[in-house]
C-alpha cells in the first residue's frame, strides 16, 4: 500500500521521534540523527519527513510545556502514533526474517 | 563576523526574512525556534562560521512545497466583510431584541421614503412634461402682451395674420410654423359607428414639427385637404381590429376625410394628449367663415401659433426681431402696444401665467412646495431613527466599550453603526417600494397623473440605491460619530453620565418635527377653509338636475327648436332654454358697450351671453329687480338681463329702464339677477349682459324633471336626441359636475396637503411615542420607587409628560408666525379669500397639544400604573 509506505529517512527520523519521546521536535530530532547516524541532515528533509509521517498518521504532534529556554512559548512536540509503532515493529520483524533467512554459506 | 552587541553570534537575517515570507505562518514559530536551537548549539560545536553555512542551508531546505504558504485557514486573516458580517449580525439581533423601536424606526422611515418617491416621481413627471416631442428643445408658441387701459394682458391666442407675417419676414429663423385651431369635440362616424373625440385642425406640418411617432400611413399624405391622421385610439375605436388606412371617416356629419395615417397616442404628460385626431387646417378655414374673414384682419386675437425655430437661433434672437411685429403690420392695434414673443415649448407647463406683463409663480411653486413637504416628511422619518438611536446609546454604551477594549479603533465603530442604519434604510426602502407600488394608483388618481414607477430604468434603481444609502448614512450620522466617542473605561466603569447638555439636540430635533407637522397642519387647515369659503359662496342658479348639451352638428342646429319643445311636451324636462356659453362660464365679451354716465375713459368691457327665453327659467337665476324675458314682449328682442356686478361695474343706481348702447343697437335694461358665479370661484364676478341672440346658440340646457328617476328621464332624453340629432352619439355633462370642476386644482392641493401634514402628524407622533417609552422604561425602577414612597398616578404622568409637552409649546410658538407669513402670501393671489381668523391658530395649538397628550399619556400611564414589586423585586 502507497499510503504506509515508508522510506528509509522517514524510518529514520520515526525512529528518531521514538528515541526522544518527550522532547522531540525539529531540532532535537536532526541532532539525535546527525549523533546516530554521523552524517549531516537539514532541517527542511527532517520538517517534511515529518509532515508526511503526520498525514500517514504515523506520529501526532501535541503543543508542549512552556520552558524558559523559548521565550515561554509551548513547542510543538512530536510523539508516534500506535499505527507508527506498529509498522516500525513491522518493518523491523521483515528484517529479521530476512536476516534469519541468509544461508551460513553466505558469509563464508 | 557579525556579533551582536551583547557579544553572541546572530544568524545571517535576510536567511530569517526569507523564512518568514515564504513559509506558511503557522509554521514561522516552530521552524524559527529549531533553527535557532540549532545555530546556538552548532556555534559553541563547529563555530559560527559553519553554524551561519549549515543555518542558510537549512533555511533553504526548508523552501519546499510541502512548507510553503499552503494552508492559511489555520489563522483567520479577517477583512472587512468578516467585520461586516459581524455588524450586520449584531445589528439584526438588536433589531429582533427591540421589536418596538425597531419598529418605528422602520416603519416610520418607509413611510417618510414612501412619501419622497412619490413626491420625486411627482416632481420628475412635471419635469419631464412635453419631452416626448424630439424638438422639444426647439419648438414654442407665439404668445402676445397687450396693454388694455394701463394693465397688460398676456394670451396665448394670436392674429390669423401673423402667421404670413413670421414666415414673410423671417422665414429663415423657422423650421416650421403651424397655425392650428383649439382643441375640441369631432363627431366621427364610419359606418354605423359614431364618436365623438377631441381634436386639432393643423397645418400640414404640425406631425413633423410634433414628432408623432405613425403606426400607419405616413404624416406626408395629410397634407392632401382631404386626408386626417386618428391616433391609435382613435383609430381602434373607430376600425376595431381593421385596417384604418384610406377609410373614409365622416366628421361632424358633413364633411368626408380619408384617413392618411395612424399615430401612437400621446402620452398623459404631453400639452396636445387630448388631440387624437388632426384635421386640415383648410378644414377650419373653409367650416367657420369667420376664420376665413380673421385671415387678413390683426385685430381678432383667436389663434395658436406653433413654431418651431432653426436649429441655429436662440429663442431671445427671434424674440428681439418679432417684438413689434404686430405694430408693423397693422397700426391701428399699435395702440395696444402689442409685443409677440416666443413662449418655449418647456416653459409651458410649469410657467405659464403673467400678470402685468411679467411672468409670475405659475405651476412651478407647486413643484417647489411638493418638493419641499416631501423633503420635509423625510427629515421627520430621518430625525425619529436619530432620535431613539441616540435616546438608547446609553445601553449601547456597553457594546461600544466592550469593543473598544478587546480593539475595536473608532473608524470600526463608526463603520458598525452606519452599516447598521443603512442595513435599517435598506429595509425601509424595500417596504417602500412596496408602499409606492401600492399607493401609485390612488395617487395618480388624487393628482391627475398617469405615472408609471420605472421598474426597467437603470438610472433609476441606482438613484434608488443611493437614495437610501444617503438616507442610511444621514440618519445614522449622529450615532455613529456620537456613539464611537464614549470613553470605554469609564462607560464600563459605569461612571458615564450623559451630562446635562446630552438631551438638547435631541429635544432641538423634536422641536423641529413639530415645528414642521403643525406649519403642515395649519398650511392644510387654510387650504381646506379657502376651499370651502368657495364653495359656500352663493352660486346663482340651481345646478340640481341641470344638464347641457353642446350644439356640434348642423341637424342639432336646425331642430334645436322643436327639439325644446318635444322635451318639454313629452314631459322629460321642465324647463329648457339655449344659450352660448356653459351655465358657469361667460366665453366672449366685448368692450364696446356703452351708458348713460359712462366715463370716457373707462372700457365698456363686458360679458356677452346669448340666450333663449327660457334660459333663464332652465337654470333658476335669481332675478333682483325687474323681470325675466318675456315672449309677451317683442321688445325684448332689444332688451337686456344685466347681473348684479355689471350693475355695480355700470355704476347704475336703479338700473331697470337704462338704455345701453352697443353695436349700434339701443337695449334696454329689463331685469337685474343675482351675480353667478363664472369662471374661477376664487375670483370676482365678471360684469355680464345676458341678450335674446337665438342665432348665437351653442349650448342646450334642460332641467330634468324631478319626479322622474335620473336614468329614466336619460334614457327618453337620449330616444328624443337620436331623433332630431341621429348623426352623432348622445353626450351631456350636467352642471353641478361642471361646477365641480373649476375646484380641482384647490382640492388636488387640499387632498395632498392632508395626507402630507397627517403623515408628518403620524411620523412625529410615532418618534415621539418612542421616545416616550425608551424613557418610561430607563426611569422604570425610579418611577417604581417614587410609587412606594407614595407619589400619585398623576405626579408620575405629570413628570414623565411635561418635557416633552414643553418642546410642543416650543414647536407651536414658531410654528404660528411661519405658518401665518406663509399662508398669507398663499391667500393674497385669491381675490375671494377667507380670512385668517385666531381661531384656526389656537385650534391647532390645543390640537397639537392633545395629540402629544394622548401620544406621551400612553406610555407614562402605563409605566407608573405598573405594580413597584414587579419592577423592584428583580434586585
Amino acid at each position: 500500500m502507497k499510503g504506509t509506505y515508508l522510506g528509509e529517512f522517514e524510518e529514520i527520523v520515526l525512529l528518531a521521534v521514538a528515541i526522544r519521546t518527550g522532547d522531540s521536535y525539529g531540532a532535537t530530532i536532526v541532532n539525535e540523527i546527525e549523533q546516530q547516524m554521523g552524517r549531516t541532515v537539514s532541517l527542511g528533509s527532517v520538517h517534511t519527513a515529518l509532515h508526511r509521517l503526520q498525514e500517514k498518521g504515523l506520529v501526532k504532534s501535541e503543543f508542549g510545556g512552556v520552558t524558559g529556554e523559548r521565550g515561554g512559548r509551548s513547542k510543538r512536540l512530536y510523539v508516534v502514533t500506535a499505527l507508527g509503532r506498529r509498522s516500525l515493529e513491522e518493518i523491523r520483524q521483515i528484517r529479521n526474517q530476512m536476516w534469519d533467512t541468509i544461508p551460513k554459506i553466505a558469509w563464508s | 563576523m557579525k556579533k551582536s552587541k551583547r557579544g553572541c553570534p546572530t544568524p545571517p537575517v535576510w536567511a530569517t526574512l526569507l523564512l518568514r515570507m515564504f513559509c506558511d505562518a503557522y509554521l514561522i514559530n516552530e521552524l524559527e525556534d529549531d533553527l535557532n536551537q540549532l545555530f546556538e548549539e552548532r556555534v559553541r560545536a563547529a563555530g559560527v562560521r559553519r553554524a551561519r553555512w549549515r543555518y542558510i542551508q537549512d533555511v533553504l531546505s526548508l523552501m519546499r512545497p510541502a512548507l510553503l504558504r499552503s494552508k492559511s485557514n489555520h489563522y483567520p486573516n479577517p477583512s472587512h466583510t468578516d467585520m461586516l458580517q459581524n455588524y450586520i449580525k449584531v445589528a439584526f439581533r438588536n433589531l429582533v431584541k427591540n421589536r418596538t423601536y425597531s419598529f418605528i424606526n422602520i416603519f416610520g422611515l418607509s413611510i417618510g421614503m414612501t412619501t419622497a418617491i412619490l413626491v420625486g416621481l411627482w416632481i420628475w413627471d412635471e419635469l419631464s412634461y412635453n419631452k416626448y416631442h424630439k424638438h422639444y428643445d426647439r419648438i414654442a408658441r407665439v404668445m402676445q402682451h397687450q396693454t388694455y387701459n394701463g394693465v397688460t394682458n398676456t394670451t396665448v391666442a394670436t392674429p390669423l395674420p401673423m402667421r404670413t407675417a413670421l414666415q414673410n419676414d423671417h422665414g429663415s429663423d423657422f423650421t416650421y410654423i403651424v397655425s392650428s385651431s383649439w382643441t375640441r369635440d369631432y363627431v366621427l362616424a364610419f359606418g354605423e359607428k359614431k364618436i365623438s373625440r377631441k381634436g386639432n385642425c393643423v397645418e400640414p406640418d404640425f406631425p413633423m414639427m410634433m414628432s408623432l411617432k405613425m403606426l400607419r400611413g405616413t404624416a406626408a399624405d395629410f397634407s392632401n385637404t382631404t386626408s386626417a391622421l386618428l391616433s391609435e385610439s382613435v383609430a381602434k375605436a373607430l376600425f376595431g381590429s381593421g385596417d384604418p388606412l384610406n377609410k373614409i371617416i365622416r366628421v361632424d356629419n358633413k364633411k368626408h376625410f380619408k384617413v392618411a395615417g395612424v399615430y401612437e397616442d400621446l402620452p398623459h404628460s404631453t400639452e396636445f394628449r387630448d388631440a387624437s385626431i388632426l384635421l386640415p387646417w383648410k378644414f377650419f378655414l373653409e367650416e367657420e367663415p369667420w376664420v376665413k374673414r380673421s385671415e387678413t384682419n390683426w385685430g381678432n386675437n383667436s389663434f395658436l401659433l406653433l413654431a418651431q425655430i432653426a436649429a441655429d437661433k436662440s429663442f431671445e434672437q427671434i424674440n428681439a426681431k418679432i417684438k413689434n411685429i404686430k405694430a408693423r403690420h397693422a397700426k391701428e392695434e399699435a395702440r395696444f402696444d402689442p409685443q409677440a414673443f416666443l413662449h418655449p415649448m418647456s416653459s409651458w407647463h410649469l410657467y405659464s401665467e403673467w400678470e402685468n406683463g411679467r411672468p409670475v409663480r405659475g405651476r412651478i411653486q407647486y413643484v417647489w412646495l411638493f418638493g419641499l413637504i416631501g423633503a420635509f416628511v423625510m427629515l421627520l422619518a430621518c430625525i425619529n431613527f436619530m432620535n431613539l438611536a441616540t435616546a438608547r446609546s446609553q445601553k449601547r454604551a456597553k457594546e461600544v466599550g466592550v469593543r473598544k477594549v478587546v480593539g475595536s479603533v473608532r473608524s470600526q465603530l463608526v463603520t458598525q453603526f452606519f452599516s447598521e442604519s443603512i442595513l435599517m434604510a435598506s429595509m425601509a426602502a424595500i417596504i417602500a417600494l412596496f408602499l409606492v407600488q401600492i399607493s401609485l394608483p390612488l395617487f395618480n388618481q388624487i393628482a391627475d397623473k398617469q405615472i408609471l414607477f420605472p421598474w426597467h430604468s437603470l438610472k433609476s434603481w441606482l438613484l434608488g440605491v443611493g437614495f437610501t444609502f444617503l438616507i442610511g448614512l444621514l440618519a445614522g450620522s449622529y450615532p455613529a460619530l456620537y456613539l464611537s466617542g464614549f470613553r470605554p473605561v469609564k462607560v464600563l466603569k459605569g461612571t458615564f453620565r450623559a451630562g446635562r447638555f446630552a438631551a438638547l439636540p435631541r429635544q432641538a430635533l423634536v422641536v423641529v418635527q413639530f415645528t414642521v407637522s403643525i406649519t403642515l397642519v395649519i398650511g392644510t387647515v387654510i387650504v381646506l377653509r379657502q376651499i370651502r369659503h368657495a364653495k359656500d359662496r352663493p352660486v346663482g342658479f340651481d345646478r340640481a338636475g341641470l344638464l347641457s348639451i353642446a350644439i356640434n352638428t348642423a341637424d342639432l342646429q336646425d331642430h334645436s327648436r322643436a327639439l325644446l319643445q318635444e322635451l318639454e311636451y313629452t314631459g322629460v324636462a321642465i324647463n329648457a332654454g339655449k344659450s352660448s356659453s356653459p351655465t358657469s362660464e361667460v366665453w366672449s365679451s366685448d368692450a364696446s358697450f356703452s351708458w348713460p354716465g359712462k366715463d370716457p375713459n373707462q372700457p365698456g368691457d363686458l360679458g356677452t351671453v346669448g340666450v333663449t327665453h327660457g334660459y333663464g327659467k332652465t337654470v333658476g337665476w335669481q332675478l333682483k329687480q325687474g323681470r325675466d324675458f318675456s315672449t309677451n314682449f317683442s321688445t325684448d328682442n332689444l332688451g337686456m338681463v344685466i347681473n348684479e356686478s355689471a350693475a355695480k361695474f355700470m355704476g347704475l343706481k336703479n338700473a331697470i329702464g337704462t338704455k345701453i348702447d352697443w353695436n349700434n343697437e339701443q337695449y334696454t335694461i329689463i331685469g337685474m339677477i343675482s351675480d353667478v358665479i363664472t369662471g374661477s370661484p376664487f375670483m370676482p364676478i365678471q360684469p355680464t349682459v345676458f341678450m335674446l341672440k337665438e342665432d348665437w346658440a351653442a349650448f342646450i340646457h334642460i332641467r330634468l324633471n324631478p319626479s322622474l328617476d335620473a336614468r329614466q328621464a336619460l334614457a327618453r332624453l337620449e330616444a328624443i336626441f337620436k331623433k332630431y340629432n341621429p348623426g352623432s352619439p348622445f353626450e351631456y355633462s350636467f352642471a353641478s359636475q361642471e361646477y365641480d370642476l373649476k375646484f380641482s386644482t384647490e382640492e388636488r392641493i387640499g387632498t395632498l396637503s392632508t395626507i402630507f401634514s397627517s403623515l408628518a402628524i403620524f411620523i412625529s407622533c410615532l418618534g415621539l411615542f418612542g421616545l416616550t417609552l425608551f424613557f418610561a422604561e430607563q426611569r422604570q425602577k425610579e418611577i417604581s420607587i417614587r410609587k412606594v414612597l407614595g407619589a400619585s398616578v398623576g405626579s408620575l404622568w405629570q413628570m414623565l409628560s411635561k418635557d416633552f409637552l414643553m418642546l410642543v409649546v416650543i414647536a407651536c410658538v414658531i410654528a404660528i408666525p411661519v405658518a401665518f407669513t406663509i399662508m398669507r402670501d398663499w391667500l393674497e393671489q385669491y381675490a375671494y379669500r377667507t380670512n385668517l381668523s385666531w381661531w384656526i391658530f389656537v385650534t391647532t395649538f390645543l390640537g397639537a397639544l392633545l395629540v402629544t397628550m394622548l401620544t406621551v399619556s400612553f406610555q407614562a400611564l402605563r409605566a407608573s400604573l405598573l405594580n413597584p414589586v414587579k419592577t423592584l423585586r428583580e434586585q
